[in-house]
């Protein structure tokens, strides 16, 4: 088996209809086998649409070149067949807003049952143990399977979320700002659950936050985009500690943190241009 | 007078029906006994989860939301008892800035006629008075004069809220209640915002009751600290004693669920 379960060779995300714009700038990396690698950047800088190339879902408007290669085969070549076979099975995405996410007059477990027969074909009752067993995983009570999305918290409607998403057991789970919405306790529970399933069912994550302190809880790998490109990427120790390009670095001190002491220094757009012209 | 505002005893039920037709109900305290001072020329933070009755807390003291029981003195007045006639005049020394940039604007309005409004309302200033005074703030805030004739939609969401900055300002309030002003702005954008409002708050001598659920930011702009839960203040005190020494056992908690304090400590 390779060592990386995702690799990105040279992506482009451009629209249709040719404006000299390309959103996504010949971009490349890999996210390595059981690792979790972040994507940081402002509004705009491309992360989600990043994701969304993997997904295969970009909007009609759009048009991707390059090559996404995971586990060894090429998405961007693949019918749509074949990728639909993939996508929710052995790729899954968790999304920010998870009410946008769920059908609200269905019943959460009818929708996890939905997310798993997509993939296989179960029995009745092992349908029903298999609903129990992810409910389970997300620490949900299995009573709640005949709940509607309404009845539930923000964070239990993102732990459904991430059920339907571990219901075919994916090597690669892609996370779009999964805890922004969500109150502070509730994200730190929300991330050591991602950690955890992470760790048991041995999958790969690719998480995409615009937050410097959830990078740091849950990162391996880090990539700095801005304006479409990767202006940094690497183990996250050295991101964080010994960043070297003016973006990053002017990112890291725009983010307040826990202790105080530094002071908070907004992107000065100007320097930060005249800095990365002189690279 | 060392208080600007002082709660007393604030007390706020609200009643749930379970469904639509249902007769059960559920007695919910959004506030329950919260009493509260705020200083002269400081930043009181209040923390909480959703929830936990803090928007509830800053809508009652600007009276947005009638209150049950409790006292609230707002520069020596009791802000409760006042007539309408009354209220309208204090309400002047007391501004909000909300969290939604994009909802809190309304689309239809020209930058002019959004910032022009709280004077009209207000009947202060000639027309001259009152554009020079539009034209002074739009600046201060960081925006140009040609932006005046724009509408909202034109703007980006730190713009937008530079703008409502801007138009809780313009009447020169005294207390201004910050209700999350930067959560729904990138981190980037978020620094110019804390950055302006501390800024503003030395040029004019503001002071902020600052609402947010995150800690970090809670750090660098409050001098003192409210944490709240289920309706109930918790713990509260100045905020450097309270994140080196958290008595209770929820403020721990919630110092410990701070993004990025896991792999650091």
């Amino acid at each position: 088996m390779k060592n990386n379960i995702l690799e990105i060779n040279n992506l482009k995300v451009f629209p249709k209809v040719n404006t000299g714009k390309i959103l996504v700038n010949s971009i490349s990396f890999n996210v390595q086998r059981g690792k979790t690698t972040c994507i940081v950047g402002e509004s705009g800088s491309g992360k989600s649409l990043t994701a969304l190339s993997v997904m295969q879902l970009l909007s009609q408007q759009l048009k991707l070149s390059g090559k996404i290669l995971f586990n060894g085969t090429d998405l961007c070549v693949m019918d749509s067949e074949s990728i639909r076979r993939k996508r929710g099975n052995e790729i899954a995405m968790i999304f920010q807003e998870p009410m946008t996410s769920l059908n609200p007059v269905l019943t959460i477990g009818y929708q996890i049952e939905e997310s798993i027969m997509v993939h296989n074909d179960l029995s009745r009752s092992q349908l029903n143990t298999r609903v129990n067993d992810l409910l389970d995983l997300v620490a949900i009570n299995s009573d709640r399977a005949n709940s509607y999305p309404d009845e539930l918290s923000g964070g239990q409607r993102q732990r459904i979320m991430i059920a339907m998403a571990m219901s075919c057991d994916p090597d690669l789970l892609i996370a779009d700002e999964p805890t922004t919405a969500l109150d502070v306790t509730v994200q730190a529970q929300i991330l050591d659950l991602l950690d955890q399933l992470k760790k048991k069912l041995q999958m790969s994550m690719l998480f995409i936050t615009h937050d410097f302190g959830v990078v740091a809880d849950i990162a391996d790998d880090v990539i700095v985009m801005y304006q479409g490109k990767i202006v940094e990427q690497g183990p996250v120790d050295l991101i964080l500690n010994k960043p070297k390009h003016p973006y990053t670095i002017a990112l890291l001190q725009c983010v307040p943190d826990a202790h105080g002491k530094k002071t908070l220094k907004p992107i000065d757009y100007k320097k930060l241009k005249r800095e990365m012209a002189a690279i | 007078m060392k208080y600007i505002l002082t709660a007393k005893n604030l007390s706020k039920q609200y009643i749930q029906t379970q469904g639509f037709f249902s007769r059960k109900k559920t007695i919910i305290d959004a506030l329950d006994n919260v009493s509260l001072n705020i200083t002269k020329g400081s930043t009181l933070a209040v923390v909480g989860e959703s929830g936990s009755g803090k928007s509830t807390l800053a809508k009652s003291l600007i009276r947005l939301v009638n209150i049950d029981k409790g006292q609230i003195i707002f520069d020596d007045k009791d802000f409760l008892s006042l007539d309408s006639a009354a209220l309208k005049v204090m309400r002047k020394n007391v501004q909000m800035i909300f969290q939604d940039p994009y909802a809190s604007l309304n689309p239809r309005m020209k930058i002019q006629s959004i910032m022009e409004e709280p004077l009209l309302i207000h009947k202060i200033g000639t027309n001259i008075e009152k554009q020079k005074k539009i034209e002074v703030m739009i600046q201060r805030v960081g925006l140009h004069i040609s932006d005046l004739d724009k509408y909202p939609h034109q703007f980006s969401g730190g713009q937008r809220q530079r703008i409502g900055i801007a138009r809780a300002l313009i009447l020169e309030p005294k207390l201004v209640i910050c209700d999350e002003p930067v959560s729904a702005l990138d981190v980037s954008v978020q620094a110019q915002i804390i950055q302006l409002l501390k800024s503003l708050q030395k040029e004019f001598g503001l002071t902020y009751l600052f609402i947010t659920h995150d800690l970090r930011i809670v750090r660098h702009i409050a001098d003192e600290l409210v944490v709240m839960r289920h309706g109930k203040i918790v713990e509260t005190g100045k905020t450097d004693i309270i994140f080196q020494n958290p008595k209770m056992i929820y403020t721990k908690k919630l110092l410990a669920s701070i993004p990025g304090t896991k792999k650091s400590t």
